[in-house]
């Protein structure tokens, strides 16, 4: 199983995913595009999501629900830009707590042999929206590595 | 935690000495003293580390007769390093469930 890497810079308002996978693009691709598989992976086991509506193709929308295990939910949505291949998605995507705040997502799919590694480009409209979105209002400036701090708070974790 | 902490605790956290002294202060309290050695810095520069960390509330420091002993507070650390823990965490069990299901999609394909 290969760990995710996850690329936040300081002052950047971008954040970088990649990760392997041991399947090809296409499959990938279906995961990603298809309603029922989708629902399937994304998010939280503990959470139970259902995919709104999803039309790959250039224009049209996706939307998804989380309902937490409290009951609470929340919905991520956008539009497709471009239609959606097996080598690139391209979709906005919005949150619905944070109306207005839209940022944009590239997924690449790129065959490795057997294996496809997905990168996933989301850029933001604001350094400040990057980190309220995934530092949860983290100032900008963090040098400090995050794999060091999860070492560090790791051991004392006791 | 509010902002204007989580602001402190990075930027506390930005340097290397000061995530040096909260791994060292994991084993345990100490004084500026035993804080000098393994950074071969003087107690002065030691203090201001010290300082810093504390403004950020990732340390308290008691009295005990002539000395101050620091001491680790480990819940803003946590606090603050749950927020990309989180988002990390979001991604990486929907990443470990794709795997499950891409396996089942892969035998499907292949039949």
């Amino acid at each position: 199983v290969t760990a995710a890497e996850i690329i936040a810079e300081p002052g950047v308002p971008q954040v970088i995913i990649t990760r392997e996978f041991a399947a090809s693009p296409a499959v990938l691709f279906r995961a990603y595009t298809e309603p029922d598989l989708l629902a399937r992976w994304i998010g939280p086991r503990t959470y139970r999501t259902t995919v709104d509506m999803l039309e790959p193709r250039d224009g049209e929308r996706w939307r998804y629900t989380h309902t937490v295990p409290d009951g609470d939910r929340c919905s991520f949505f956008g539009f497709y830009h471009g239609d959606p291949t097996p080598r690139q998605i391209v979709q906005t995507y919005e949150f619905d707590r944070q109306p207005g705040h839209v940022y944009l997502n590239t997924i690449t799919f790129e065959a490795r042999g057997s294996r496809t590694l997905l990168r996933q480009n989301t850029v933001f409209q604001s350094v400040e929206d990057r980190d309220v979105y995934v530092l949860g209002g983290m100032e900008k400036g963090i040098h400090a590595s995050m794999a060091k701090l999860d070492e560090l708070v790791t051991g004392l974790q006791e | 935690v509010p902002t204007d902490q989580l602001t402190a605790v990075f930027g506390a956290l930005a340097d290397p000495t000061r995530r040096a002294i909260l791994t060292r202060l994991t084993r345990g309290d100490a004084t500026v003293g035993e804080l000098c050695e393994p950074f071969a810095m003087s107690q002065p520069a030691v203090s201001r580390h010290l300082k810093v960390l504390q403004d950020a509330g990732l340390i308290t420091r008691t009295r005990r007769a002539t000395t101050r002993l620091s001491h680790l507070e480990a819940a803003p650390l946590r606090e603050a390093t749950s927020w990309l823990a989180g988002y990390r965490e979001y991604w990486e069990v929907g990443y470990d469930r794709l795997d499950e299901l891409l396996a089942g999609l892969e035998t499907e394909e292949r039949s």
